[in-house]
């Protein structure tokens, strides 16, 4: 067979791979690989920080549900990575991360650009390699594609020395893929379905609790179907937002700690608690002993460490959501004792008195003149849009309020970084969902303190054209910690005042893109129709109320009924 | 609770750590861990000794498996199973005592394997409880070194 250059072999399993579009930052590791990969079809973005780039084909994955994709050079490039990295593993997002590494005679030798990032990545990696037999690299960027994708999602690492992709190899025909010690269970046991959906007939008081793997797994029409025919509320954690419909009337919003009054009452009171595709999170289930104390727990999960793992369950279903709740839909069809009428009205009580807490506490707040709520521009934000964007999120309040008041209805409509919290995610994932799909309305939700954490990544958007909105909810404050301190450390603002915040506006205008400025609640909606109708980037300063808190809240470590309100 | 879990591994660069920076990063005990090729060279088996309630062996057993170069885990503690150590004593040995170390190690069916004019290094293996006993009644002769490999086990064949 004829030989074949590293990095062509490399272009070429990508293409393979049907990757059309990748991040990255080139340097001397990877100046090779980028000597060909520039000759491709396959569009590269250059990214103004190695972090952003990773963000960038995390966003591209969260909002299309391929693999994302991201090239680093070696040492400083590719520990620049590994936020965004661990940004993905936590929420179980699937990317492929080709790192150059120097030349093999010089690994474990100090070299100039050499780190050691299969050990660095070890932990906050679904797997990771480092290719040192030429023959071995398209077969392991095959397993790589493969290992991102399948079971539950996440990032792997192929770290690529630079004269492995100067080598001369072998190029393999394309085979299915068998490894021995990996085999992610993705049916459904039948018995576990039955046991489950009975246990849904005889509840008087189920929810359901649904969190990122329904998006994952691409099971919001299965969920949809099932929670409406049992006639079963549904509360969802910030991954599960738009996995079933926002504005439903069975929607109970997010529960856990800025969960809705509704949602953790519910939770609380239920007999019969649905996971599906969740994790028990601390900031879900706020103090264990407390979180759904009356319930019998059925957890669908396609990895079996999640279940179990913090609060026991009692009908276990390890596989692919999407297949499990199929199988559910598929058993009730078929079962004699299912009776839709009966098990509506059954469960009609239990529905009153949600609704009851609803209207008793709903998600809120108080307007106050002409100063803006961060929440009205929320809602601005989803009339405006017809709640059809793609948003992403910083970290801290403006995630919270985009979690809260903009009504997902549909799933991979939010992307924002969940498990890890990380500080500069939204603008580089938005331009990532942006050249997914370069028609679509893309705002990237922000404060003006995570905002500066990837700001650099502007240059990127203008140059890729990729037309993402920022909205920026600013306060001149940390304002989650700030919120912290308020309720819980005597309110001493302890570093969390910003007291040098540039003029947006101006720096909008420095990268070339558009600069826009609410001062009062009137022009709000002007500020986002104009924002809306440009064809560039731009940001939007919102000076928002500086005080506004996040409510509902759990303090941490009080159960979630220990609710402090608006 | 103690618990014995032998894991099948694949015999790759990094597997190793994979396998102890899980139990680092989770905040899992080690006691003692030992790791050699099998019978098919490109598979290992690491025996590690942990103590933890059932429901942290659970997740330990879990993430391991979740470790894709992780072919099998079987806790064997679970069953009847065979477990032993060796364990390398170098002891003090002159002119008065030289005897006495041999009656010992003769009684726990242990070999000496290197002589000093001094001391003695001696070979045991056996269960922990055995090694412990050796080394409590070596103790008052001088134990100059002590090297262990750390427990391995295997599990007991069924009868019928």
């Amino acid at each position: 067979m004829s030989k074949m250059k590293g990095t062509q072999a490399i272009i070429k399993c990508l293409q393979e791979e049907g990757v059309e579009l990748l991040f990255g930052y080139p340097g001397g590791a990877v100046i090779e690989l980028y000597d060909e990969l520039c000759k491709s079809d396959i569009r590269h973005i250059l990214v103004r920080h190695e972090q952003g780039a990773v963000h960038a084909a995390d966003g591209f994955a969260r909002s299309t549900g391929k693999v994302g994709v991201a090239l680093l050079t070696s040492g400083p490039g590719a520990t620049n990575g590994v936020t965004a990295i661990a940004t993905a593993y936590c929420d179980s997002i699937p990317l492929v991360v080709l790192t150059g590494q120097v030349p093999r005679a010089l690994i474990g030798n100090d070299a100039f650009q050499e780190v050691d990032i299969v050990g660095i990545t070890r932990p906050c990696t679904k797997h990771n390699y480092l290719v040192y037999d030429p023959e071995e690299l398209i077969p392991t960027l095959r397993e790589a594609f493969y290992l991102a994708a399948s079971g539950r999602p996440g990032p792997v690492l192929v770290d690529l020395p630079k004269d492995v992709m100067a080598s001369l190899l072998t190029y393999p025909p394309k085979k299915p893929i068998k490894m021995q010690t990996y085999q992610p269970n993705v049916n459904p046991h039948p018995n576990q379905v039955e046991k489950a959906c009975r246990a849904c007939l005889r509840a008087k008081r189920p929810v359901l609790y649904v969190g990122g793997g329904v998006i994952l797994s691409g099971a919001n029409e299965e969920l949809t179907t099932l929670a409406r025919r049992l006639n079963i509320p549904v509360t969802m954690t910030l991954m599960g937002l738009g996995g079933f419909p926002g504005t439903d009337p069975l929607s109970l919003g997010m529960l856990g700690m800025h969960g809705s009054y509704a949602a953790n009452m519910s939770v609380a009171k239920s007999d019969l608690l649905i996971a599906v595709g969740s994790r028990f999170d601390d900031r879900v289930t706020g103090r264990l002993d407390a979180f759904a104390p009356q319930a019998r727990i059925i957890h669908i999960d396609i990895d079996p460490s999640s279940i179990s793992k913090n609060v026991g369950v009692d009908i276990p279903i390890v596989a692919d959501c999407k297949r499990a709740l199929q199988a559910m839909n598929a058993w009730l069809d078929k079962s004699g004792d299912f009776n839709p009428r009966e098990v509506a009205e059954l469960h009609q009580p239990w529905i009153d008195q949600v609704k009851e807490w609803d209207d008793k506490h709903p998600l809120t707040y108080v307007e106050d003149g002409d100063v803006i709520k961060p929440q009205y521009v929320i809602e601005t934000l989803h009339k405006l849009t017809g709640g059809d964007a793609i948003i992403t999120t910083e970290v801290g309040q403006n995630q919270m309020w985009a979690a809260q008041f903009y009504k997902f209805n549909h799933p991979r409509r939010l992307l924002t970084s969940g498990g890890l919290g990380t500080m500069g995610y939204g603008l580089p994932a938005a331009i990532g969902a942006q050249m997914a799909f370069p028609e679509a309305t893309v705002v990237d939700v922000a404060g003006d303190g995570s905002i500066q954490m990837n700001i650099q990544e502007l240059a990127t958007a203008r140059e890729c054209g990729a037309h993402v909105k920022i909205a920026i909810l600013n306060n001149n404050y940390l304002g989650m910690v700030r919120q912290w301190q308020e309720l819980f450390y005597n309110r001493h603002y302890a570093s969390t005042v910003m007291e040098i915040t540039p003029d947006f506006v101006a720096l909008a205008q420095a990268y070339g893109a558009v600069g826009l400025r609410a001062r009062t609640r009137a022009e709000v909606e002007p500020v986002i129709r104009e924002a809306l109708a440009t064809k560039n980037v731009v940001i939007m300063d919102f000076s928002i109320a500086r005080e506004e808190g996040v409510f509902p809240m759990v303090p941490a470590g009080k159960a979630t009924t220990e609710m402090l309100l608006v | 609770m103690k618990h014995t879990l032998s894991v099948l591994l694949r015999n790759r660069p990094g597997a190793l750590s994979r396998v102890t920076g899980l139990f680092s990063g989770r905040c899992f005990n080690i006691e003692s861990l030992c790791v050699a090729e099998t019978y098919d060279p490109q598979i290992s088996c690491l025996t590690v000794v942990t103590r933890g309630e059932a429901a942290i062996i659970e997740q330990i057993t879990k993430q391991l498996h979740k470790l894709i170069d992780v072919i099998k885990v079987n806790d064997v503690s679970e069953g009847e199973f065979v477990e032993r150590e060796m364990a390398l004593i170098r002891v003090r040995a002159e002119a008065g005592t030289r005897a006495e170390v041999l009656r010992i190690i003769d009684i726990f069916r242990g070999k000496v394997v290197d002589v000093s004019p001094n001391s003695y290094a001696l070979e045991i293996t056996g269960s922990e409880s055995k090694i412990k006993a050796v080394i409590d009644i070596l103790k008052p002769l001088g134990i100059k070194e002590i090297v262990r490999t750390g427990k391995i086990a295997m599990a007991r064949a069924p009868k019928k």
